[in-house]
């Protein structure tokens, strides 16, 4: 039956073809939809990491959080640690936990991120090989950079201002020292370093033989001192990574950055220590009325983008099913034109035996066999473009997606591909039900 | 006997005394009758075929013939009257019973030969065999179509066919399933006379040698001589 239900089918192949294309088009681009959404979404929320409340320079708050959270923007610009120093306090009684960013940098369209080992609880990272930045120009990579780049432990590079690779290339060497595990989240994408870094090779931008200096180390009286006191302060790497030790370090460094009154970051990631205290829900607030800082809250701003993202998604979407209903629709014209050249047959088919029934079973079958193709071909061609997607956004904004990720709603985009094809083929399956074969004979 | 049905003295072949009547025949109508959607009605002789009896059904066009061979195969239902096959009144099953039945015991062959257009020769005789609820039986098909001599168009598109094999090929279709009866609807209006003798010669060939009762309905005059029973409409 299932057979005969083909033949019948690819017996008009330029008709089949048009329902067929219209089908998986309509598929297709709901699923492409629905996934595009969901991982972006996924993204999106994955990356939140339980920050509460993002510090930064006055600007809009939507790109400071793209910026600082997500690394697809640029900074809203920097802020003085002397204004901020009070957040990066770890004795601040709402405070739980404070990431000072510091950003300008990148390398390859990586970014590279002066900061401290409390990004690492922020984001559940450990290290898969080498060691954790501790002394400038000491870097840490995520491992996506790691891979794309084939970085490995010893090797030094270059970093180049801004996001976009290749513009006004620094000429400070930047040592790897560390390759983090794969944490699926954001971090992957990043080169972590001390804020000292990104400082120095900002500072001595304009005075570039003194960094050259400093950094062959150079016997140099002039820079003998400035070597000296580098030297004192070199920095041990932790040996282990708990997260008690972590932390400890962490809070270290912090209370180090608090000192630096001089200098600037570009961003302080807040966890509260309790995100139901008044105090703390007023924060931002007050910080945006009463300082020079801006602060806003990652989830609203998210989930406001999300509402303006979602609502041009769910008009495509609509869109989407009107291609699947048309589709629906071209389905049924092909099957009730088809069953007006074929209703001798359909009356033939009864003088061999057939049964009403089984006629209304073959149309059915016919308009369900092409939903079912037309679902598969959507299918692949959906996934198929997101496989592309994926290796465009993952160049572009360096975001995990992948191609081969299927989702429940496309099972129930299934269902829905079932029945638009069983509704379509209803009413031709009905009108093959009803065939009176005796007059169709009769007219030969 | 009812008056109306006034052929019956001169076809005394078709009509046999009651008393003879020991067991049922193969196909028997009584007082069958038929009433058209505008309200005309038809009245039909009674007709009483053995097996494997050859019968032509003689007639004009428009005097219902084709009615009377679709009543005869269960495509239409009469108004009044009974149709059996064997010893079963046909008129009284259910539609889905009635086209299994007629996919088993009836064969019929069209005026103008139709298939299946998607499927090829061979799968046509196939779908016949399926749709009765038979097995299929590939061996059983290609004796049949080289019997009729279109064995070598077993794979052809049925398109491709000529005039002459296309009506064969309808013939093996209704004796794929080697019913018990075999009814043919002019079944060589569309053939020259060469054809028409070989198709004929065919279908009385292999009616006998499924031991099938056989009933060709025509207004073909060439028919007249090859038939010794006969039934005037």
């Amino acid at each position: 039956m299932l057979k005969l239900s083909w033949k019948n089918l690819i017996n008009k192949p330029l008709n089949m073809a048009l329902s067929l294309i219209l089908f998986a088009l309509g598929v297709g681009l709901v699923s492409l939809l629905v996934n595009l959404n969901h991982q972006v979404e996924e993204n999106f929320d994955k990356n939140l990491a339980g920050v509460d409340l993002v510090l930064g320079a006055k600007g809009s708050p939507l790109q400071m959080i793209l910026c600082a959270m997500y690394h697809v923007d640029n900074p809203t610009g920097n802020i003085p640690i002397e204004k901020a120093r009070a957040f990066l306090n770890p004795k601040h009684p709402l405070i739980k936990q404070a990431v000072p960013l510091s950003l300008g940098d990148s390398y390859r369209g990586y970014r590279i991120v002066g900061t401290t080992y409390d990004i690492l609880q922020f984001y559940n990272a450990t290290i898969a090989e080498g060691k954790l930045w501790a002394n400038p120009m000491e870097v840490t990579v995520g491992a996506a950079v790691a891979d794309a780049q084939h970085l490995h432990i010893g090797d030094k590079f270059k970093s180049s201002h801004g996001l976009v690779e290749g513009i006004e290339e620094h000429e400070h060497d930047f040592t790897v020292v560390g390759i983090l595990k794969p944490s699926g989240s954001v971090i992957d994408q990043l080169v972590l370093t001390p804020s000292e870094s990104i400082w120095e090779s900002h500072a001595h931008a304009s005075d570039s033989s003194a960094v050259r200096q400093l950094a062959v180390g150079s016997q140099d009286t002039t820079t003998a001192e400035v070597h000296e006191h580098e030297h004192e302060h070199t920095k041990v790497a932790p040996t282990t990574y708990d997260s008690l030790t972590i932390s400890q370090l962490a809070q270290q460094q912090r209370l180090e950055l608090m000192e630096k009154t001089d200098k600037d970051i570009t961003a302080i990631l807040i966890r509260f220590r309790s995100r139901t205290n008044i105090q703390a829900l007023n924060m931002a607030r007050n910080i945006n009325e009463n300082t020079e800082l801006m602060a806003a809250s990652p989830p609203n701003e998210i989930a406001r983008l999300q509402t303006n993202l979602g609502l041009g998604a769910d008009t495509l979407k609509m869109l989407a099913w009107v291609i699947v209903i048309v589709s629906g629709l071209s389905i049924f014209i092909s099957l009730f034109s088809s069953l007006r050249d074929r209703r001798y047959e359909l009356a033939l088919m009864r003088v061999m035996g057939g049964s009403r029934g089984t006629l209304f079973q073959l149309v059915i079958l016919e308009g369900l066999l092409l939903a079912v193709m037309g679902y598969v071909l959507g299918i692949v061609l959906s996934h198929f473009s997101l496989g592309i997607l994926a290796g465009f956004m993952k160049s572009t904004y360096r975001y995990s997606f992948s191609g081969w990720k299927f989702l429940p709603e496309e099972g129930w985009l299934f269902v829905g591909a079932l029945a638009v094809g069983f509704v379509a083929a209803l009413i031709p399956a009905l009108q093959a039900r009803r065939t009176d074969i005796s007059e169709t004979l009769a007219q030969g | 006997m009812v008056s109306g049905f006034g052929f019956q003295g001169s076809r005394p072949g078709c009509l046999e005394p009651e008393t003879q009547n020991l067991k049922p025949a193969m196909l028997q109508t009584t007082k069958l009758q038929y009433s058209y959607n505008s309200g005309s009605a038809l009245t039909f002789p009674d007709i009483r075929c053995e097996t494997g009896e050859h019968w032509l059904l003689l007639g004009q066009s428009g005097c219902g013939k084709t009615t009377l061979l679709h009543l005869l195969g269960g495509l239409l239902t009469a108004k009044d009257g009974s149709v059996m096959v064997g010893d079963t009144a046909i008129n009284t099953l259910k539609t889905s019973q009635l086209d299994k039945f007629r996919g088993k015991k009836i064969g019929i062959i069209f005026q103008t030969p139709h298939f299946v257009r998607s499927l090829r020769v061979g799968e046509n005789l196939e779908l016949a065999q399926r749709l009765a609820g038979l097995p299929v039986d590939k061996n059983h098909i290609e004796k049949l179509l080289k019997r009729l001599g279109i064995g070598h168009k077993i794979n052809a598109k049925t398109d491709a066919l000529s005039q002459g094999e296309r009506q064969r090929a309808a013939i093996a279709r209704a004796l794929v399933n080697k019913p018990e009866i075999i009814l043919a609807d002019e079944p060589t209006s569309a053939l020259d006379d060469k054809n028409t003798d070989e198709v004929i010669r065919l279908l009385e060939e292999t009616a006998s040698e499924v031991n099938a009762t056989l009933l060709v309905v025509t207004h073909d005059g060439r028919l007249k001589e090859r038939f010794a029973k006969k039934i005037l409409l």
